[in-house]
């Protein structure tokens, strides 16, 4: 199942759509893990679209699950990389060549969509003209508010910061600049009193 | 707009001014320069920002919205520039044939409906006629910012090219000046074609220009964040019709040439507005009885609330029919 349906939240806490084509000059996609299935989905509705796409993907704990049958869908590019870190010198550069009329299509985690977006939206591409498909793990990217540190993929509430060590309470607090969640001391006040860590969504 | 403080009448707040200057520039416009009456600086403006002129033709107040044109950084003075409408109103003749150095007129406060993006990396300018006021304030402020911008202007013909002389002795590889009487025409879709990611387009002219920006623009998966227009709507006559203003208990009689926000003012009645020109939805007005058709002319309501006949906006919409009640 790699379909999650987020219950409603504060403000802050970004919401993800469906893909669909759009019509544009060109078409950059970047999708980790499961985001693949969201552009499976894409190209069954658009193969013409998809054709004309670069691709970027991430497989992450997929390994070669979609590589094949994305590569079947025969886009202009498909770069598939190790990590989102090692695609990004790709990306920028992409962003810096594109000209007006780019779309762009995000999927997979939302780590991986709230780092795209806070390059595009660099690179001049506003926020609302930026697609979202949220498919695959629920694992946030958080932001570690007292040590600034950055934990990858946490799933459990609360957890312990990879940097500082600290016990974290997971919020829906999001940083759309640093695409991370906030998180923030569950025990200062009482250290060791940290509740039992819950799965996220669970 | 918590913050904005509390005014006891409708409108902006006002500025009296005395005519510094009146610079014929061609056959039909002709720009206004104003300074402060107190002999003060006038509050800074943010390029694209329009002021509302107060006119007094004969015991009768005609309050039109122009785009200043002057440097944003010169507070000194504040310049207009208005294009002669024979068929109009009034408002642009009365300018034209009574207005001189020395005269005293009142301005509102800029307001600004069609502000330059500073997060865009780059800015094209299309200017068709008079539509070309907004973009002499938003040039000053680029150049001073060293931003990137190139305008396309189209105009009638040479004789009509307000400013364009200027603007090409300014910036010769940044100007582009277009004749109808050339035929020459904007090639929109190689103009868009190519623009670095980042790039803002902005637009002011007639009305099928602007739809012809937002629809091309549209069709090249252009965001519709990037795509900016400005057109001020002059009310148009109409039909006489009556309407009843339900918190004020009078009724209102709109004359043929009045629209139904002056009929308003003139029956003594504050109503709020900022542009007066269908853009800024400052004088938006609740429905409560309606038995007719509505004439709605504005850019600020959509289509459903145009279809539904709860809202109006007195600036610029008229209505036919047998029945009106507003809650104003």
């Amino acid at each position: 199942m790699s379909r999650f349906h987020f219950p409603e939240s504060i403000r802050s806490r970004p919401v993800y759509g469906t893909l669909e084509p759009r019509p544009g000059k060109a078409h950059l996609m970047i999708a980790d893990a499961e985001g693949a299935e969201a552009l499976l989905d894409l190209a069954s509705a658009d193969a013409g679209l998809v054709r004309h796409a670069h691709i970027i993907y991430i497989p992450k704990g997929t390994g070669e699950t979609y590589v094949e049958r994305l590569r079947a869908l025969d886009p202009e590019q498909l770069h598939v990389s190790p990590s989102f870190d090692a695609s990004l010198p790709r990306l920028r550069r992409v962003l810096a060549e594109a000209h007006m009329g780019l779309q762009l299509y995000l999927t997979g985690t939302e780590g991986l969509m709230g780092r795209a977006q806070s390059e595009a939206m660099q690179a001049g591409i506003p926020q609302g003209a930026i697609q979202t498909e949220h498919r695959g793990s629920v694992a946030r990217r958080m932001q570690c508010v007292h040590c600034k540190g950055i934990t990858e993929d946490v799933m459990t509430d609360p957890f312990v910061c990879s940097h500082c060590g600290l016990n974290l309470f997971v919020r829906d607090h999001y940083s759309r600049r640093l695409a991370a969640f906030q998180g923030v001391c569950v025990d200062a006040e009482d250290p060791g009193n940290v509740p039992d860590p819950v799965e996220l969504y669970s | 707009m918590t913050a904005a403080p509390r005014k006891t009448k409708a409108g902006a707040e006002k500025i009296d001014v005395t005519v510094s200057a009146v610079v014929p520039l061609n056959d039909l416009v002709t720009r206004f320069e104003f300074r402060r009456t107190d002999g003060g600086a006038f509050p800074p403006f943010s390029a694209g920002s329009h002021t509302v002129v107060e006119m007094n033709d004969g015991g009768r107040t005609r309050l039109n919205p122009y785009s200043l044109m002057s440097d944003p950084a010169d507070t000194s003075t504040y310049a207009i520039s208005v294009r002669r409408d024979d068929e109009g109103r009034g408002g642009s003749l009365y300018m034209h044939n009574n207005v001189r150095p020395g005269d005293r007129l009142t301005l509102s406060y800029p307001v600004n409906l069609f502000p330059i993006d500073l997060r865009g990396h780059k800015h094209v300018f299309l200017a068709g006629g008079i539509g070309i006021t907004p973009f002499m304030a938003m040039i000053a402020h680029l150049e001073r910012m060293g931003g990137a911008w190139e305008l396309h202007y189209a105009c009638r013909s040479k004789a009509l090219a307000t400013y364009a002389d200027d603007l090409t002795r300014a910036h010769p590889s940044r100007v582009h000046v277009y004749y109808d009487d050339q035929d020459q025409r904007i090639a929109l879709e190689d103009l868009l074609d190519g623009q670095p990611l980042g790039t803002h387009v902005y637009v002011c002219g007639p009305g099928g220009m602007i739809e012809w920006v937002h629809r091309t623009a549209a069709a090249h998966g252009w965001p519709e964040e990037n795509v900016h227009s400005e057109e001020f709507l002059a009310p148009q006559p109409g039909k006489p019709f009556e309407v009843y203003l339900c918190k004020s208990d009078i009724t209102v009689h709109v004359g043929e040439n009045e629209s139904l926000l002056e009929a308003i003012e003139r029956c003594g009645v504050d109503a709020p507005f900022l542009c007066r020109g269908g853009a800024c939805g400052q004088c938006e007005t609740d429905v409560l009885e309606a038995d007719g058709t509505f004439e709605h002319r504005d850019h600020w309501l959509d289509e459903d609330e145009h279809a539904g006949g709860r809202k109006i906006m007195p600036c610029v919409s008229r209505f036919t029919g047998k029945k009106l009640v507003l809650d104003r």
